[in-house]
């Protein structure tokens, strides 16, 4: 058990690979489960005390084995401010986590890289068990995450009542407890003016879209995160396969638009797509939003084959390591807003080069 | 540096805005910052949608279910939270909750999803009784029968060996 977040393998950083199946328009595949410890009460009434009773108890089960030998537990109130904030731009815990200036005492996350899965303690629920995967693999997704809660629950009495299923603080996570996502990059339908039409669509047969980071937020860069919205009379798998299916056709409908844009407007998109890489290789500021739809037209031509590279691996990582806690860790030091435009367009240009002149230069920390 | 602070576009309003109102009409995007006030005056809450949804949903139906007499319910009597504190947060205080308050829950979740049973996984406490096994064998056999179904033949493996274990443990 390892207690630094440098100690995990790949960081956490393994769901950027772009290895999974239509790695090219699906980022990623998360699939999570709410869960409650049986006579404690739930984060929004606890006191201090109650949860550090459930973290040590979390913790316990952590160590006799319920999550593999790599796991490295951490509490958040013991990693400094920039830490958690890294944490959060890799996606591994929830901004609830590491509250709005600081996060609460008993709080914490257990991540093991090697299986993809995590769990977060207190968060809104006293156990947040997730899976997060590169491409569509919500299947996989969802074997994994069922594996660790089957080890989890075997060693911790968990809420659930036979009637309403397992018992969550918010009414709307109660029964499966699943939340299920894939966040897809749909730059075609949103230049050939189809986004709205599917956004309705996706609505109309019981699910949601949110932005990249989850509830509440902006679509930024032409991503949508698609999932189930309810959690109660359906199974597991029946929740999954719907969800599937609905994101397979959205695919569908995404390719389908990027043959029109290719065929009736292949000139303006080239060159959209050529003027985009060009900002990001030799601009001297770069705002995140701003860098977010230049590299979505970058994935979008990379997707295209109009641009030779970088590989998608290379765009994921450019969007993690863009971020303001991220290009703060590489400073060293807090970054004003206008050096932080500075390094970020410092670090795409350096990343880019990088990339068409060597493949083992990183871009990384 | 931080973002020079925007002002609200209300008619005659110079408030700090605090919401960024952006409307897609037409496949056209419009985009408005309002303050607090304006914000309110045109039905917007500035509270992020997260505790928005379910506590909105709760206030309205407190009052469309307030047909059938509950008048005040007790608080729960594990966590003291009362119903009213939940409609305010729109978060359960623990488990026993959902027994304080069961008609009231029994309707919400049937109009949040539709349904009112849970058909998913059956959980296995740790030291389960024989009911709790039958369920969960139940439980089981219908995961098995959709994984062959849809032609998952590992995760079909899986629940069987899952079922074999249970029921030799039953015996």
């Amino acid at each position: 058990m390892t207690e630094d977040y440098f100690l995990i393998p790949d960081f956490g950083l393994d769901w950027l690979d772009a290895g999974g199946p239509e790695a090219d328009i699906v980022l990623s595949t998360r699939v999570r489960l709410a869960r409650n410890l049986q006579g404690h009460r739930y984060v929004c009434r606890a006191s201090a005390g109650d949860r550090e009773i459930v973290f040590r108890t979390v913790a316990r089960a952590v160590n006799r084995g319920a999550l593999p030998p790599d796991t490295a537990l951490m509490r958040m109130n013991e990693l400094g401010r920039r830490t958690q904030q890294i944490l959060l731009e890799r996606r591994l815990v929830s901004s609830e986590l590491i509250g709005e200036a600081a996060p609460d005492s008993g709080v914490g996350v257990a991540v093991s890289s090697g299986n993809a899965v995590s769990v977060m303690i207190n968060e809104e629920d006293h156990l947040r068990l997730q899976c997060l995967m590169s491409g569509l693999r919500l299947m996989e997704g969802w074997n994994r995450v069922d594996k660790l809660d089957e080890e989890l629950g075997g060693l911790l009495q968990l809420a659930y009542h036979h009637e309403f299923g397992f018992l969550t603080s918010c009414p709307t996570n109660v029964g499966t407890g699943l939340r299920a996502s894939a966040l897809l990059h749909l730059p075609g339908l949103v230049l050939t003016k189809e986004i709205e039409r599917a956004l309705r669509g996706i609505t109309q047969v019981g699910l949601t879209t949110r932005g990249l980071y989850g509830e509440g937020s902006e679509f930024v860069g032409n991503f949508f995160q698609i999932s189930n919205q309810t959690t109660l009379g359906q199974g597991e798998e029946d929740l999954l396969d719907h969800l599937n299916r609905v994101v397979a056709t959205v695919i569908t409908k995404e390719r389908e638009a990027r043959q029109v844009l290719t065929r009736d407007a292949g000139a303006i998109t080239e060159d959209k797509i050529w003027r985009a890489y060009g900002l990001l290789r030799y601009a001297r500021a770069l705002d995140y939003v701003e860098l977010m739809n230049l590299l979505s037209g970058v994935r979008l031509g990379v997707s295209l084959k109009l641009l030779p590279s970088p590989p998608v691996y290379w765009l994921n990582r450019i969007m993690i390591f863009s971020q303001a806690a991220h290009l703060a860790e590489a400073a060293g030091r807090t970054l004003s807003t206008e050096e932080r435009r500075a390094h970020r367009a410092q670090y795409v240009r350096q990343a880019l080069r990088g990339e068409s002149g060597s493949t083992t230069t990183d871009p990384g920390v | 540096m931080s973002e020079p602070a925007k002002v609200c576009d209300g008619q005659g309003c110079d408030n700090p805005a605090v919401v960024q109102l952006t409307q897609v009409v037409d496949n056209k995007s419009t985009t408005q910052y309002l303050c607090k006030e304006c914000a309110r005056a045109k039905g917007i809450s500035a509270q992020p949608p997260s505790s928005l949804d379910v506590s909105d949903f709760l206030a309205q139906l407190g009052e469309s279910g307030s047909s059938e007499s509950e008048s005040v319910t007790e608080p729960c009597s594990f966590c003291a939270m009362t119903f009213d504190d939940f409609r305010e947060s729109g978060r359960l205080g623990c488990s026993h909750c959902y027994t304080s308050f069961e008609p009231r829950v029994r309707r919400l979740l049937s109009r949040i999803h539709g349904a009112g049973q849970h058909a998913g996984k059956v959980y296995l406490p740790p030291d389960p009784s024989s009911a709790e096994l039958d369920r969960r064998i139940a439980g089981l056999r219908r995961s098995l029968q959709h994984a062959i179904e849809a032609e998952d033949f590992e995760r079909a493996a899986v629940l069987r060996d899952l079922i074999r274990d249970h029921e030799a443990g039953q015996r």
